[in-house]
């Protein structure tokens, strides 16, 4: 049963990326969810993520990775990461948006367009570093190769037709222990429950005596760590960067947090495992370069029979 | 029709004078020749975002609309070859039946999600571009087109002066029909919907059919400033010279001139296209000059700074002036 096969395959591709997907638009719908922006910045984040892990490496050394080691860096890198993300994010709220709290939502977006072309010509620079790991630094634009640390032989045995390898194994141990992480903190502490009240009413949320700018930072905070994971798996998982890559990665992200119903993390999942469904299915079965066509057909069909996307809540806007 | 305000008079007065100052060619025409085109594409983004309140981050798409509409309905290697000015008339209400067309499915939607529609729909239309090559002609884009006639007389390419003042008169077209319109009973129900969508409902304006228009007027504005770009270039250039950045620009013209104003839009987009295609090519001119433009070293090439400075300058516009650089006058009570 070949197309069973050739079926599972997407199946297993789709389903990663989308979770790679998912963690990026999580950081989309936590800040959208608690102040109602559009966080442009947030896929040029996830690059700048991805070039701290690949300078992270070459500091470690461009040794002969396998086994423990290479299991050891990927650790390294995933706190490096998640914790540069976290922070920078929480600067760039800082810096950007948090002046901008009571002006007018569109101003808030511009704000984070700028800090947006800001991280991409930042990502330029960072290519520019006279590292082994970014060939030294010359041709500084051109996409860098990302040290395969993860193998990709295939775990169901070589005659398999269907491939599952330890990048697979990797993208679903740090995203679903994250996931439900994430899903502790928001449900079950103060933060979670400060943070809910906050994007339910921030001005109710103050009066109760809730700190809102330390909650506002701490949603930045976890939503850039998360991409900050993000940037490690789907550097593991891909083996190229470049410092172009948040729009993309965030063009998905996004789309997958609105196709989901903004502000609902769930929402967000879902949405991200639909697109990266749609997208593995489409590269096979029809024609690559006609996949952003029906990613974003697709996302207007449902939204045109579900105006709130998939799990988004059917309550009024927020006059 | 009331009087232009004093600013926009001022603009037109300054612009219209300008070029007997400058020289006949050079970087000059092009900034502006530019920055009319952007002024177009801008004005009718204040109509769907300034003036309606609705977020369209997909404005390259109606640019790209209308230049290869103009395109395939003018140029020689296509059979309709109507002329230069019926191309225009047609892409112009090609442009306003597209937004009719994007508008009528998705214009019930609120906000956000209206914004990445738009945007998606800007992916397809890029996409669409790329793939049907045969039509577009691919990367090489459609070319020649026609020069535009009058009477006898043919404005050619490199007479950018002319050029330069028949963009200007477009511009103080579409500036006059869109002071026109903001006044009509559309208008009026646009910014009404704007301020308070249920309020304007209670009182019987149809926020669909008023949101359609403002939609239709955004997108025919669009078109028409992508055809004059192509006709400007004779070219349509590649399908990747509409993508989403396009449309950015567009939105910070609107918003870091002020939005809902006019005015504003003019200003925005000397400024926001200007510091694009004058001053930055300016200063890697001058760093060039003064032998710091080698590519040895990333840091070293101006052109590399390009991004980082637009987007400091944005982040300071809206911390400095969050209301854009000229907000739009209060009028009898309305903003």
């Amino acid at each position: 049963m070949e197309w069973v096969d050739f079926f599972l395959q997407q199946l297993i591709t789709g389903l990663s990326n989308g979770m790679i997907i998912a963690l990026i638009a999580i950081g989309y719908t936590m800040v959208y969810g608690i102040i109602e922006l559009i966080n442009f910045a947030h896929g040029d984040l996830f690059m700048l993520g991805a070039f701290l892990a690949l300078t992270v490496l070459g500091a470690l050394g461009l040794g002969d990775w396998s086994g423990a080691s290479a299991w050891a860096a990927v650790v390294i890198m995933l706190i490096a990461s998640a914790g540069f993300c976290g922070l920078l994010n929480w600067g760039v709220d800082r810096l950007a948006y948090k002046p901008l709290r009571n002006a007018s939502k569109l101003s808030l977006l511009v704000s984070a367009i700028g800090a947006s072309f800001i991280l991409v010509n930042l990502g330029l620079f960072w290519g520019g570093l006279p590292m082994d790991v970014f060939a030294g630094g010359v041709a500084a634009a051109a996409p860098k190769d990302f040290p395969a640390l993860v193998p990709n032989t295939n775990l169901l045995g070589e005659e398999s037709l269907v491939q599952f390898t330890p990048k697979d194994v990797l993208v679903w141990a740090v995203t679903v222990p994250l996931m439900m992480g994430l899903t502790w903190i928001v449900t079950r502490t103060r933060l979670g429950k400060a943070m809910r009240a906050t994007a339910q009413n921030p001005v109710a949320a103050r009066l109760m005596g809730i700190d809102t700018d330390r909650v506002i930072g701490a949603t930045f905070l976890i939503g850039g760590a998360l991409g900050g994971f993000a940037s490690v798996i789907y550097s593991l998982y891909n083996n190229t960067i470049s410092f172009q890559m948040g729009y993309r990665a965030g063009m998905d992200a996004f789309t997958a947090a609105v196709l989901g119903g903004i502000g609902s993390m769930p929402g967000a999942v879902t949405g991200a495992l639909v697109i990266g469904l749609v997208r593995s299915m489409s590269d096979a079965y029809l024609e690559t370069r006609w996949t952003n066509t029906i990613v974003f057909g697709i996302l207007v069909l449902i939204l045109i029979f579900r105006p709130s996307g998939l799990l988004g809540s059917r309550a009024k806007e927020k006059v | 029709m009331r009087r232009l305000p004093m600013p926009i008079l001022a603009y037109f007065a300054i612009m219209a004078a300008l070029p007997l100052f400058m020289g006949a060619t050079g970087l000059f025409y092009d900034a502006f020749q530019a920055i009319f085109v952007f002024s177009l594409v801008g004005l009718g983004l204040n109509v769907v975002t300034g003036f309606t309140g609705l977020l369209n981050l997909g404005m390259a798409a109606f640019m790209a609309i209308g230049a290869y509409t103009f395109a395939i309905l003018t140029s020689d290697i296509y059979p309709f070859q109507i002329g230069f000015w019926w191309g225009i008339l047609a892409t112009v209400a090609i442009g306003a039946v597209a937004g009719f067309l994007l508008g009528a499915p998705t214009l019930g939607l609120s906000g956000d999600y209206l914004a990445i529609v738009t945007m998606g729909f800007g992916e397809i239309t890029l996409d669409v571009l790329k793939n049907l090559d045969a039509v577009t002609k691919g990367t090489q884009g459609i070319n020649p087109l026609p020069r535009p006639t009058f009477g006898s007389w043919t404005l050619e390419l490199q007479q950018e002066r002319g050029w330069y003042w028949l963009l200007l008169g477009f511009v103080l077209l579409a500036v006059l029909a869109v002071r026109r319109l903001e006044r009509s009973r559309s208008g009026r129900a646009w910014l009404s919907i704007r301020e308070d969508a249920l309020a304007s409902q209670c009182m019987g304006i149809p926020p669909k059919r008023t949101k359609m228009i403002a939609f239709a007027t955004g997108s025919a504005l669009a078109a028409l400033g992508g055809a004059l770009f192509a006709a400007l270039l004779s070219s349509t250039g590649e399908p990747a010279s509409y993508d989403f950045q396009v449309s950015i620009l567009a939105l910070c013209i609107v918003i870091v001139g002020g939005m809902g104003s006019v005015a504003g839009t003019l200003v925005g987009a000397v400024v926001m296209v200007g510091m694009n295609s004058l001053v930055l090519v300016k200063l890697a001119d001058w760093a060039g000059a003064a032998g710091v433009g080698n590519a040895s070293n990333v840091l070293a090439s101006p052109n590399n700074w390009k991004y980082l400075i637009f987007g400091l300058a944005l982040i300071l516009v809206v911390r400095l002036k969050p209301d854009g650089l000229l907000p739009p006058r209060l009028e009898g009570g309305a903003s």
